[in-house]
């Protein structure tokens, strides 16, 4: 277990003057996402040759069970005008090409981050004229399964502007607050401890580059909420509400962070 | 989703892998008003190739939702492989698959 800086800083200042400390928030600007660039990892990176090649091959992985349902739900007609996903965006390989890559995105109507699942949403109830799908309903896991898989191998690229920067803020300051019965922050296991192992799993450094995802310990395909919620449950902390902010917040802190890192939807997790 | 080689030499050992959509629900577990979520398996799995059965599978509650099989048969003559999954409730899938064999 590491030790923390503060006592480090009482009981030896000798050694933490000589820069020993790598501890995230020393490093520049840039590199305060999770250590630099060359040692961000996925985490496909942690995980057994197994899952790998379940993930890997499209035929064993059951994520494109759900991306091919996204298919049929992109050219399905909704709504008074019987306008389809197709009618306005035409062919998703070209049209939805790096959109989940750069998604949570600034949205300027709500004045505020938006993740893609409420911008899929946006769609229906702006354009398509019809009701918003439940966050975890199977249509709106296929769907964003299915816009986001048309990012495939494409770059996470989210803006870096003057409009999502105190968003950005606000999600690190989630990440980074001690919070629950544990009185643990994300940043504890995630940025300190990535590599080693909790309870026999592995301590992946927790970059959203595959989401939705199918987790064998789910049976299902899984939004990044849902994820979220289990992280918080499992540092017995209060999840977030269903619709919360605070939860896109910290969806684009975790995308600025894993910047650069190819989109893999749909992964396979254990 | 099913995988057969589109081409295959004569005699030559083939992989076929099925992935089909299903919830596997053991029957075991217990729903959120207290009472037994029945059970809603796949049973059966058959793969006949010009009309011979060359694969058969019995699926359990104890194998996971959304089922993966890959098994190997030997490529005799151009012809339909197809592909059934039978189970509780009715359900019933059924897929073909076209080969060429030179």
């Amino acid at each position: 277990m590491r030790i923390p800086a503060g006592l480090l800083a009482l009981a030896l200042p000798a050694v933490l003057s000589l820069g020993a400390s790598a501890h995230a928030t020393d490093l520049p600007q840039a590199e305060r996402r999770s250590g630099p660039a060359a040692e961000r990892h996925s985490g496909y990176d942690f995980m057994s040759a197994e899952t790998r090649a379940m993930q890997d091959d499209d035929v064993a992985n059951p994520g494109m069970l759900w991306v091919l349902d996204g298919e049929a739900l992109w050219n399905r007609p909704e709504g008074p005008e019987r306008k389809s996903c197709a009618a306005c965006h035409g062919n998703a390989g070209v049209s939805m090409s790096g959109v989940a890559a750069r998604h949570p995105a600034y949205d300027a109507m709500r004045g505020r981050p938006i993740d893609l699942e409420q911008r899929i949403n946006v769609c229906r109830t702006q354009y398509q004229r019809t009701t918003p799908l439940l966050y975890e309903s199977r249509d709106l896991l296929a769907l964003t399964a299915f816009v986001a898989h048309q990012s495939r191998g494409e770059p996470i690229a989210v803006a870096e502007e003057p409009q999502t920067r105190p968003f950005i803020e606000a999600g690190r300051r989630i990440f980074e607050h001690r919070q629950g019965q544990l009185n643990l922050s994300c940043a504890q296991c995630h940025n300190d401890n990535w590599g080693q192992r909790l309870a026999g799993a592995p301590i992946p450094q927790a970059h959203p580059t595959g989401y939705p995802l199918y987790r064998l310990e789910w049976q299902t395909l899984g939004s990044i909420r849902r994820r979220l919620r289990e992280c918080f449950a499992g540092m017995r902390a209060e999840p977030y509400p269903g619709d919360a902010p605070e939860i896109v917040d910290l969806e684009l802190f975790l995308a600025w962070r894993a910047k650069g890192l190819p989109i893999e939807t749909p992964a396979v997790r254990p | 989703m099913v995988s057969v080689p589109a081409k295959a030499r004569r005699g030559a050992a083939i992989e076929i892998k099925t992935l089909i959509s299903h919830p596997m629900e053991t029957g075991y577990r217990v729903g959120p008003n207290g009472a037994m979520i029945p059970r809603d398996i796949i049973r059966l799995f058959t793969c006949t190739y010009n009309g011979e059965e060359v694969f058969r599978a019995e699926l359990s509650p104890a194998i996971a939702a959304n089922p993966f099989l890959s098994f190997f048969t030997t490529a005799l003559e151009s012809g339909t492989l197809m592909f059934r999954w039978t189970g509780d409730g009715g359900f019933e899938a059924t897929h073909t698959a076209e080969i060429a064999v030179e």
